[in-house]
């Protein structure tokens, strides 16, 4: 008897739907889960692998020795390298291909590299009308290490006592 | 003649200044609900064009107006090109017996609840029209459904309105505004039970949810305005948010007490009769978007019996109390 009384003032007085609005009236105070993207941006960790880039020395030597073992290991074979010894005898690279839109962002390029020369950066944003902007070359590869240096820089300092 | 030419303008004077604020509403409309269900799902809404995308409404319109119209090759041109017309202009006309304030109202006829009941029921045409000219199945069935929905929630908001105007004595809606003065005697207390069902009614008569099978994207794709596009597409949407507003203003004169404030003492009385009316409308409005936020949509077949079997005897129940009740204690309007 009570329960069925129950069960009917909860229905007559329409329960179910006061405690539902109630509800989304509450969450339309909380705090938002989404950004404003192009205008507000997400915390990036510093192991993020974005973008690749080919990093110098400070003295503006290029790192890469052209030991090939990232094109070795990148398992979506995106990398291309030819090398050929330079006039003053270091080896060094004649081309450094990377194909983006191969890639599959393992960061093994970066695990494999011994001299930290290709990284992959914090730039996500990197998006393309056409296909052929996204096969990158050498000459684009050192311009992005030239561009993002700075923070490449700071986020393998931050993250070297993890390594 | 002179006299004959001013008059004539002063009325279009009038009907300017009621429908240019309108679209205005119904622009701000569509923006208010994406931000309240933005907001209620924890998102932002609209926030790219203008400030918190206030200009958002202004870059949809502009887009829309330069869209081409698309007449399908097996549509009935001339009804096609008539249902979005018919639909927008009904949600216009019955703002001619609204009122604002005391006498701010541009018709102030006897009959004016009769009037607003026929106008509301006419728009159904509009919708039967785009949905046969169509030649679509999707829109076909969208506009039967629409209009039986339609027909059923008309049966329980008049009867509800009986209820109402046995309380006022009065089908003039100043009057029936008129009647719910005195500190907070609105008809929303007396008859709660009946304000709850007259806003399902309305969500149901505007095909807004809970109850917008008609344009049910799962089974419909968007319903009777599916081959629509352009100006068109724009003057269904129009219509229907302008029939929102119109429902709200509806349910704030019949049981919000229109223009009066709340309490008739100094600091709410300080407030003119429009601006209450219009905060009367906007909290009526944000109701109907709660619902969306909140609400899943009905089926069909729930919803026809929540219409017929719950809805329709409890205001017929609703009326026999009321009248039984204003006669025992004597308290009927002479």
């Amino acid at each position: 008897m009570a329960t069925t009384l129950d069960r009917a003032a909860k229905t007559f007085l329409l329960q179910e739907l006061v405690s539902g609005f109630w509800l989304t009236f509450r969450y339309m105070f909380r705090k938002k889960y989404t950004l404003n993207y192009p205008y507000e941006k997400g915390p990036l960790s510093p192991r993020f692998r974005g973008e690749h880039a080919l990093r110098r020395y400070p003295n503006g030597e290029e790192r890469c020795i052209a030991c090939k073992l990232c094109e070795a290991v990148c398992p979506a074979q995106a990398i291309t390298i030819e090398s050929e010894p330079r006039p003053d005898g270091s080896r060094r690279t004649t081309r450094y291909d990377i194909d983006m839109t191969k890639c599959i962002y393992c960061g093994f390029c970066e695990e494999s590299c011994p001299v930290d020369a290709i990284v992959e950066g914090p730039n996500y944003e990197f998006s393309s009308f056409t296909r052929e902007e996204l096969f990158y070359d050498k000459e684009k590869l050192l311009a992005n290490g030239d561009r993002w240096e700075r923070e490449i820089a700071a986020n393998l300092a931050a993250d070297a006592p993890y390594r | 003649m002179i006299d004959g030419i001013l008059s004539v303008a002063w009325i279009v004077t009038q009907i300017m200044l009621v429908v240019g604020p309108l679209l205005l509403g119904v622009a701000y409309a569509t923006w208010a609900e994406r931000k309240i269900i933005g907001a209620m799902q924890l998102r932002q809404g609209p926030m790219t064009v203008g400030p918190y995308g206030l200009l958002q409404p202004i870059a949809d319109g502009a887009k829309l107006f330069l869209k081409e119209t698309v007449i399908p090759s097996g549509a009935n041109r001339g009804i096609f090109l008539l249902a979005p017309m018919i639909t927008f202009v009904l949600s216009l006309i019955a703002w001619a017996v609204i009122p604002f304030d005391y006498g701010m109202v541009i018709s102030d006829i006897n009959v004016g609840v009769l009037y607003l009941f026929a106008v509301s029921s006419l728009g159904v045409y509009g919708i039967v029209m785009a949905g046969w000219a169509s030649n679509s199945r999707y829109a076909f069935l969208g506009a039967l459904r629409s209009s039986a929905q339609m027909i059923s929630y008309e049966i329980a908001i008049g009867l509800i309105i009986i209820a109402v105007l046995i309380s006022a004595g009065s089908l003039n809606l100043t009057e029936i505004v008129l009647a719910q003065s005195g500190n907070g005697f609105w008809y929303v207390f007396p008859h709660l039970p009946m304000a709850v069902v007259f806003m399902a009614a309305i969500l149901a008569e505007t095909n807004r949810h809970p109850f917008d099978l008609p344009e049910d994207e799962a089974s419909l794709v968007t319903g009777y305005n599916v081959e629509y596009s352009s100006m068109a597409f724009a003057l269904f949407f129009l219509g229907e948010y302008a029939n929102m507003i119109l429902m709200s203003g509806i349910f704030a004169t019949l049981f919000l007490g229109g223009w009066l404030a709340p309490f008739e003492m100094a600091p709410f009385t300080w407030l003119p009769g429009p601006v209450w009316f219009i905060l009367k409308i906007c909290l009526v409005l944000f109701v109907f978007f709660w619902a969306r936020a909140t609400l899943p949509r009905y089926r069909y077949d729930q919803l026809m019996r929540l219409g017929w079997k719950v809805f329709l005897p409890f205001s017929l129940l609703w009326v026999v109390l009321t009248s039984g009740f204003m006669v025992a204690f004597d308290l009927l309007p002479a």
